[in-house]
């Protein structure tokens, strides 16, 4: 076993807040290790200094040229990229404009040459994915490609540039159970001929199933390491919460009355739904499955008031309603929690307070004849702020401010304070840790227990098994209910096929 | 080498000192333009000081130019607060004069005590609807605004110039391209005896002060803030973003339109087409000085027409080109523009590499 890569008692601290605390960790060839941590526990902090996009207070980051160390420049991109390291995010970064090859070759091209070697490069990226099984089509458009074809270009776009070490930030957030399945074997082939991965996840079965060694970090340490072979996921969470981790408590809902009912709808537009019938009764939540892309924004988006079906009818507790806009489903006490929260959810340049009160700001408490009336706003900020851990430098700062999760319990604060009838919840839980994630399942229990109708969509299959009463899964544009509680068959649901 | 990174915590003292530091660096920067003109630099900017500060005459000449331009600061700072670029301030400022003129010359019999609200009324009207045309332009079809608010300043400047020809061309003012006189009881009153300071300078602060009051304290403040930063969750949250954004469009061509107003009521009595020597892009530059702050306008404005006033004093008195004062200005918001650049960001200097 040789060394590529090697983190030496990295350090880096933002303010009074310690992001990653004396650091070190080393990557051998043809290896694969899981990074596990909560958000926040400086996974992307550390995977920044490696990609020289930090400097680190103190600590360096060697790479080794046959079997002899370099330290890297501290804070050069362009020097990682050179010592062939490569890193795939989780937020794409693909212009949508540019076919599949002009994205790969984009940036691998010499900038002064008027002549651009494209057969060259084509041909080898078809070797290249004959040899990794990524397979995409050349000359498509991103646009035109699924998020697990874009993702693959992702890859290949590393690949191309020969990398060593390749680091993928939550690569199969966005892909089904069999695209991720796909996926690891494509790695497994490329780890067979030397590629080093280094692989940030939540998800636990993943790592087991595909890491070789795992590392834990929790606030910015490094606090365990093992060989996969000798963890299981108890321990692990443990490690990664400092406790053990409980999964919301869930007794099967109790039906009530019907709240929302879509019947034969259809929109236009890309993305489009075809023929949704779905009906949400309160006391239950209904889990929409499905990969992203296959119209669950549209349905999110038809039910938030913000795009207008083009056949079919809504009806809000059994009064057809001919055009919802936000304003009016907020009348009818729809409740959204938006799929993208920083976009959606939140005005990031208003305080955290005004954000609370964003969706209610004609309420006597917020306001008398027009005038913002400050002291009800921060009433009623400081109590949502302390009833729903809004965690963050404080009520009259910016919502920029906070991390990705307390914006997720400013947006539920806010949503559930209204006592809504139904809660639309987008993926809520995206991109949190197990601790966020778990208080957002809960609540959402307990707005069900109280009666509320509440449509749960999410890519996290496990997600959707673990809370709902009934499960949907959507596929291009089409939204079935599915009686299976079987991830395989709900994966062949969600990639179209009959079981 | 040198490398530009973000800065991981920003200063809430060095961003609120940016402007000051902005405007003294302009200032200390004229220096260069004026020792290349020969001028000996202490006595260059005692002229520029004295100016401004000395006399009480030189001082109200100051704030008399500064009128107009917190006008269009205001109408600048509240649309681009709500990201409207309206960028047509000059067209909507000649706009407004030409409705004061058109109201403000006899055409209507009213009640003299009525004849100042009125005309303020009819300029205010014309300024915000030469923006409302823009505004729906771009909602309805996306056309950038920046364009068409920018091209539309021509259109109109031209068509202000066919109506001095025309309709609106003064009998008695000699085959000029004038108007007629506004009547005595639209003229906005002087504030001092023989100063050319008037009632729209008083107008301009209450302006100010209202337009800060409804963006600071009001619901409907609040949510002009949200659709401005984030149009997409102020929509999801239920706020009608169109409906918002045309009233500011009309409230940032209304306030244009004062400016247009109060510079020919009050001050010339007759509008011609050269009434406003780039108002409506200085107030661009005003509201950028003052961080779109409303209050910040007001000093902005002070400021830019300081720099106006005390560098033509101080051309005549020293034989230095009077465009000094435009290059100070201009100076001013580069370092304004710098300022707030190095607020976000830092430089990095890093020594060669050793391979």
């Amino acid at each position: 076993m040789t060394p590529v890569l090697s983190l030496k008692n990295l350090t880096k601290r933002f303010g009074p807040v310690l992001a990653a605390d004396d650091i070190s960790l080393d990557l051998m060839h043809g290896e694969v290790l899981a990074l596990l941590g909560e958000n926040g526990a400086g996974k992307t902090t550390l995977m920044n200094m490696l990609f020289g996009q930090y400097v680190p207070d103190a600590g360096s980051v060697e790479v080794f040229d046959a079997g002899q160390p370099r330290t890297l420049p501290a804070g050069n991109a362009q020097a990682a990229i050179d010592a062939r390291i490569g890193m795939v995010h989780q937020h794409f970064t693909l212009a949508e404009n540019l076919s599949v090859l002009d994205s790969v070759v984009l940036g691998a091209e010499p900038l002064w040459s008027f002549r651009r070697a494209l057969s060259p490069a084509r041909t080898r990226l078809t070797d290249l994915m004959t040899r990794s099984g990524l397979t995409v089509p050349l000359d498509a458009k991103i646009s035109a490609l699924t998020v697990g074809e874009r993702q693959r270009v992702e890859i290949l776009k590393a690949l191309y540039r020969d990398v060593r070490v390749l680091v993928l930030d939550e690569p199969t957030a966005v892909l089904t159970p069999q695209e991720a399945d796909g996926l690891f074997a494509a790695l497994r082939t490329m780890v067979a001929d030397g590629l080093s991965v280094i692989f940030i996840s939540h998800k636990l079965r993943e790592v087991l199933a595909f890491s070789d060694r795992i590392m834990v970090l929790r606030h910015g340490k490094a606090v365990g390491e093992m060989p996969t072979a000798e963890a299981d996921a108890a321990r692990i969470i443990r490690m990664m919460v400092g406790e053990d981790h409980k999964m919301p408590d869930r007794s099967p809902g109790t039906p009530g009355d019907l709240r929302l009912h879509l019947q034969n709808l259809s929109t236009s537009g890309t993305r489009p739904l075809r023929n949704v019938t779905l009906d949400a009764h309160g006391g239950q939540i209904i889990g929409i499955a499905g990969v992203s892309g296959n119209g669950q924004t549209t349905l999110a988006q038809v039910i938030s008031g913000l795009e207008q079906p083009s056949a079919g009818s809504l009806s809000i507790q059994g009064q057809t309603i001919d055009r919802l806009t936000p304003k009016s489903a907020l009348a009818h006490k729809i409740g959204r929690i938006p799929e993208d929260r920083h976009h959606d959810g939140i005005v990031p340049a208003l305080t955290v307070a005004e954000n609370l009160v964003l969706e209610r700001l004609d309420d006597s408490d917020v306001q008398h004849f027009g005038f913002l009336r400050k002291s009800g706003i921060a009433e009623n900020a400081a109590r949502l702020s302390s009833a729903y851990d809004v965690r963050g430098p404080g009520i009259a700062a910016r919502a920029a401010l906070l991390s990705g999760g307390n914006i997720q319990k400013l947006i539920l604060a806010r949503v559930i304070e209204a006592a809504p009838d139904v809660i639309l919840a987008n993926q809520p839980t995206r991109g949190l840790d197990f601790r966020a994630a778990a208080e957002i399942s809960r609540r959402l229990i307990e707005a069900r227990d109280r009666g509320a109708a509440v449509i749960l969509i999410s890519e996290d299959l496990d997600e959707v098994l673990a809370l709902s009463d009934r499960i949907f899964v959507m596929h291009d544009g089409h939204c079935l209910e599915t009686d299976s509680r079987d991830r395989t068959d709900i994966g062949y649901a969600m990639a179209g096929e009959a079981a | 080498m040198i490398e530009i990174v973000p800065r991981e915590t920003t200063r809430p003292l060095l961003t609120a000192l940016i402007p000051v530091i902005a405007a003294l660096a302009a200032l200390a920067l004229a220096a260069i333009p004026l020792l290349a003109a020969g001028a000996p630099l202490l006595q260059a900017y005692k002229q520029m000081f004295l100016g401004v500060f000395g006399s009480f005459f030189t001082f109200t000449e100051m704030l008399t130019r500064a009128t107009p331009l917190i006008f269009t600061g205001l109408a600048a700072a509240i649309a681009f607060r709500a990201k409207l670029w309206n960028i047509g301030g000059e067209g909507q400022l000649y706009l407004g004069a030409l409705a004061a003129v058109w109201i403000g010359t006899g055409m209507i019999d009213g009640p003299p005590a009525l004849m100042i609200p009125l005309v303020l009324l009819a300029g205010a009207i014309a300024g915000g609807l030469g923006m409302l045309g823009p505004a729906i332009l771009k909602l309805r079809f996306g056309a950038d605004e920046v364009v068409t608010s920018l091209l539309l300043n021509f259109i109109i400047l031209i068509f202000v110039q066919m109506m001095l020809e025309g309709p609106f061309k003064d009998p008695m003012g000699l085959g000029w391209p004038q108007s007629e006189p506004i009547i005595d009881a639209a003229i906005l009153p002087g504030l001092f005896e023989r100063m050319r300071l008037h009632a729209g300078f008083l107008l301009a602060i209450g302006t100010a002060l209202i337009t800060w009051i409804i963006t600071a304290l009001t619901v409907w403040g609040l949510k002009a803030r949200a659709v401005g930063e984030n149009a997409a969750a102020a929509r999801h949250a239920g706020i009608g973003v169109t409906r918002l954004m045309l009233i500011v469009a009309f409230a940032s061509g209304a306030l244009a339109g004062l400016a247009g107003v109060s510079e020919v009521a009050g001050l010339k009595g007759y509008l011609t087409s050269d009434l406003s020597p780039g108002f409506g892009y200085a107030g661009i530059v005003v509201a950028m000085l003052a961080r779109l702050s409303p209050i910040g306008v007001v000093l902005a404005a002070i400021y830019v027409a300081s720099v106006f006033v005390g560098a033509d004093s101080m051309s005549r008195a020293m034989g230095v080109s009077s465009f000094l004062a435009d290059l100070t200005v201009s100076l001013s918001l580069i370092c304004v523009l710098l300022g707030g650049f190095f607020a976000q960001f830092r430089l990095r200097f890093r020594g060669a590499q050793t391979p």
